[in-house]
């Protein structure tokens, strides 16, 4: 018999077993008999009249079997698709395009290298139109309205506010510094190493489509098939979606893309089945973005650093069509936790969402929507009044933070964090990088003239969507879910709602079961993914599977040790009441060796259970979250910069995380690699750039750089712990923190080697010629 | 206009009719049915369909297949000998390497390149050796401990010697 390792051990991943011998199965892998291949020609300009669409050549190419326009959807209603957030976006145009590499059409050929063939046959006739690309510009009176469709004549998708107003204004007015700065937060893309694709296959004979899909919420995306194809005789039933091995998501893979839909419309339309995969730059010029925020961010304070009040606000592009894969009942999602870790006692902000000729934007990058951008202005604008009052960052926190014993804390916007501890974990960071020596260094180093900064970021994250007064998906509410059937050999199988995306599902949740039930994690396999077997779920993105699938596994587990300990007491012949439990079996009070494993008991449930108990040992769970859970976490991050090339140099980097209590270190510890790294890139290198005519100029990892081992440097990570009082085994979830945590400072350790310059703010990307252009303007630059 | 090719994959002759077009990633994947090369980006930047040409790792997104006619490959399905993992792999699981495992297969067979030609790497050299391979999950530093633990294997002092 094996042993069971539950909370706590650093078990070796079972999905390891198929990626190291290349046989994972991912969405490139699937071959169907009879598959076709399908490629989409998509627009060269950002704006514009499609005058004519002429098929002939494509069609005559050798192994094209169909070409699909905007007018061929029509008499289906399928040329456009509503979106999470009450809007619609265009499947296909039938007029108009609205952002450089829109998809104008589809070719469904015998190949990949037909179908490509067929794309480059396909003529478009386009005439220009002007493109609205600034977003403020676009709120201007004068600007021409791009969304011809909508009723309301404005470049304004929704004006969003929270928080006290006036009460905001006064206290401003009543406190000794004010400090403000405007911060960009630019457009940047998740681009996982896999891109996005599907094979769509429809049985014609059974009226059953099986859409295999790199999606992050396979239950989900099957209710919303069900709810745009219904009206053509698709119904739920008769739909599966299989989410297979996914080569990374981060937020990239929860949007229904355009190509999704033409492969099932496809495979409809031929009978056969269709896949469609994306190339990186289809990948990195079309789907959805991240982050294109415009801050303004305002901090009140008294003189000896108290915060009074907190004001920010936002334009936010969201392109073309307002699909933000954002499932709480907010259009800026979680913005308003933009107060931080501080105990700040009056805030306001407000968010306007505005339509630009550009893809779609609003998914995370691996956050909870717009985390990132919240904690980004607010660590960012601590520093920026330390500075103003020439205090040591670090101390002007200590004097903010929301203390130990005052959670649970209602923050100013109404949330209620659950557990934190944000001084012990800066205390701890400081220790480990020896921050006064450190400051030391830096004095010494600025007195002969080199550019040293050490910046910090003690943030507090939101995660775990979601509670259903909070989230929900087109009104279903963001529970997850476990299913757990204990086989009479005692080995179990276990299905979840969620889906790994490269988390290590399969062995985490199997610990889970393993520390509930004291079944070795070996004895248990997990599955997802699969919407013919899994139970509903709303998927994996947010930092939720933990939070709420990995609640309900344990949910569940209680269940069927609820039955067990019945079961139990009959083939003991004692009271329930009378049993104790220990890892693995029950056993009679005072009488150790009257015991019974779960192993006999599960043989039991299918051979002798008492009379009048149903047979078996299984249970599922649908666990709703009474919260959302609050890790956090201190960073301190030290660089060096070249006064001759601008070059920002991570000379060390601490991150001390605390998401509560930990289900296996050492993908935890995998995980904050990851999203420290995540972090970095948009800090240091990553933004997709567009030029004045709207075209992509990042569409390949030659022009978006992805960080190498060579840039990221070697992460020194500790923790504290404190458990979420409202989870079942305190866990937090953690796939994020250090994505949100790391780019505030990095950045604050780049204008904090500034300082003595004047330097109070600078935008991410800190690339070397953003850094050289300012070393320059003050006269640093070697 | 289709030409005849063979090559010799992980010890296997393979022989197809392809158009002279058709990248090598392609001729793996989907003639060869070898799925465990990927490909990541169609610009040589991310490594994913890194395979092992004539001792040498290779981006096979661009090749074409006929440039490796008469020529031998070795791809992630060929790292296993006798059933048993090669060490490259242990180190990979071990060192939990790998996340969604989609840049995993190129990662190792770079790897395994560079250790043919290099014992007790150090940091810097293990870290050049795989710039070209692009990892979005683990931020690499566990897929340096990873090599680093192949390299003690496979370099480790002969029993009795030392």
């Amino acid at each position: 018999m094996g042993v069971a390792h539950g909370m706590g051990h650093s078990v070796k991943r079972k999905e390891d077993a198929r990626f190291l011998r290349g046989r994972g199965n991912y969405i490139d892998d699937i071959k169907l008999p009879g598959m076709l291949w399908l490629d989409i020609v998509r627009s060269p300009l950002a704006h514009a009249k499609i005058v004519n669409i002429n098929k002939e050549k494509a069609l005559a190419t050798p192994g094209v079997a169909a070409v699909i326009t905007g007018a061929d959807l029509v008499p289906y209603k399928l040329e456009w698709m509503p979106t999470l957030m009450s809007d619609r976006q265009m499947v296909l145009p039938v007029d108009t395009v609205m952002y450089y590499a829109q998809e104008v059409a589809a070719v469904i050929a015998t190949s990949r290298y037909a179908a490509a063939d067929g794309v480059a046959a396909v003529e478009v006739d386009y005439e220009p139109l002007e493109p609205v690309l600034d977003p403020k510009k676009a709120l201007l009176p004068d600007s021409p309205v791009i969304r011809f469709d909508r009723e309301e004549k404005s470049n304004r998708i929704w004006h969003w506010e929270a928080g006290d107003r006036q009460g905001t204004d006064a206290a401003f007015k009543g406190s000794d510094v004010v400090v403000a700065e405007d911060i960009y937060i630019p457009r940047i893309h998740v681009a996982s190493i896999e891109t996005c694709g599907c094979v769509a296959s429809w049985d014609p004979m059974e009226g059953h489509l099986t859409l295999y899909m790199t999606t992050q919420a396979p239950h989900a995306i099957r209710t919303v098939v069900a709810l745009v194809t219904g009206h053509l005789g698709l119904h739920e039933h008769k739909i599966r979606v299989v989410s297979p091995d996914i080569g990374g998501g981060f937020g990239g893979k929860v949007p229904v893309y355009p190509g999704y839909v033409l492969a099932v419309a496809a495979s409809v339309l031929t009978g056969k089945p269709v896949k469609w995969i994306e190339d990186r730059s289809e990948n990195l010029q079309a789907d959805s973005f991240a982050r294109d925020y415009h801050i303004h961010a305002e901090l009140a304070a008294q003189k000896d650093g108290k915060l009074n009040a907190l004001r920010m606000g936002v334009v936010a592009d969201h392109g073309a069509f307002d699909s933000a894969a954002n499932p709480s009942k907010f259009p800026a999602g979680l913005f308003s936790i933009c107060t931080g870790s501080y105990d700040i006692k009056t805030a306001f902000t407000e968010v306007d969402g505005v339509y630009t000729n550009k893809p779609p934007g609003g998914i995370a990058y691996r956050c909870s929507f717009r985390v990132t951008e919240a904690v980004h202005a607010v660590e960012r604008m601590m520093d920026v009044l330390a500075q103003k009052l020439k205090m040591d960052p670090a101390d002007l926190r200590a004097l903010n933070f929301i203390r130990p014993e005052q959670f649970p804390y209602k923050s100013a916007f109404g949330w209620e964090y659950d557990s934190g501890n944000y001084q012990g974990a800066l205390d701890k960071a400081k220790q480990i990088i020896g921050y006064d020596d450190l400051r030391k260094e830096q004095a010494e180093k600025r007195a002969r003239g080199e550019l040293m900064g050490i910046g910090l970021s003690t943030f507090t994250e939101i995660v775990g969507a979601g509670p259903s007064h909070t989230f929900d998906i087109l009104g279903i509410k963001m529970f997850d879910s476990a299913e757990i059937r204990v086989h009479p050999t005692g080995r179990v199988i276990a299905r979840f709602g969620t889906k790994s995306q490269g988390q290590g599902h399969e062995t985490t949740y199997a610990q889970i079961i393993a520390q509930e039930l004291g079944i070795p994690e070996e004895h248990i396999a997990v599955e997802e993914g699969d919407t013919d077997t899994a139970p509903y779920g709303l998927g994996t993105y947010a930092s939720r599977s933990t939070p709420t699938a990995g609640a309900a596994g344990a949910m569940a587990a209680r269940k069927i040790r609820e039955k067990a300990r019945k079961i139990a007491a009959h083939l003991l012949e004692a009271n329930e009441a009378d049993l104790e439990w220990e890892t693995g079996k029950f056993f009679v009070k005072g009488v150790p060796s009257r015991s019974k494993t779960i192993q006999e008991i599960a043989f039991a449930a299918y051979t002798n259970h008492p009379q009048g108990m149903e047979a078996g040992l299984e249970a599922v769970d649908y666990y709703d979250p009474p919260n959302l859970t609050f890790p956090f976490g201190a960073y301190i991050c030290v660089v060096d910069i070249d006064r001759g090339t601008g070059e920002v140099k991570i000379h060390r980097f601490v991150a001390v995380d605390d998401c509560g209590n930990i289900i296996n270190p050492m993908i935890v510890d995998g995980q904050i690699h990851g999203g420290l790294t995540m972090g970095m890139a948009p800090a240091l290198l990553e933004e997709i750039v567009y030029d004045e005519n709207g075209v992509n100029l990042t569409g390949t990892f030659m022009d978006y750089l992805l960080p190498t081992a060579m840039e990221t440097p070697k992460w020194e990570l500790d923790k504290t712990t404190t458990p979420s009082p409202h989870h079942p085994f305190g866990a937090k979830g953690v796939g994020e923190s250090a994505t949100v945590g790391a780019p505030p400072a990095i950045a604050n350790a780049v204008v904090d080697a500034l300082s003595h310059l004047g330097v109070t703010n600078m935008d991410i990307p800190l690339t070397p010629q953003k850094v050289w252009a300012v070393l320059k303007e003050k006269g640093a630059a070697l | 206009m289709t030409q005849k090719i063979t090559i010799n994959l992980n010890g296997a002759d393979v022989t197809a009719e392809v158009e002279p077009r058709l990248l090598l990633v392609h001729f793996i994947r989907e003639v060869a049915n070898l799925t465990g090369t990927h490909i990541g980006c169609d610009t040589t930047s991310c490594g994913a369909c890194s395979v092992v040409l004539d001792g040498k790792a290779v981006k096979s997104c661009t090749l074409f297949a006929v440039q490796a006619d008469g020529r031998r490959i070795m791809t992630v399905e060929g790292l296993v000998t006798g059933g048993q993992l090669h060490p490259i792999q242990e180190g990979f699981h071990e060192k939990h390497g790998l996340q969604c495992g989609f840049c995993t297969p190129g990662m190792m067979m770079t790897s395994y390149a560079f250790l043919q030609n290099h014992a007790h790497a150090s940091e810097e050299e293990i870290r050049w050796a795989i710039s070209g391979n692009l990892c979005r999950c683990t931020g690499y530093v566990n897929i340096v401990e990873a090599i680093k633990y192949a390299d003690a294997k496979l370099h480790a002092p002969a029993a009795g010697g030392a």
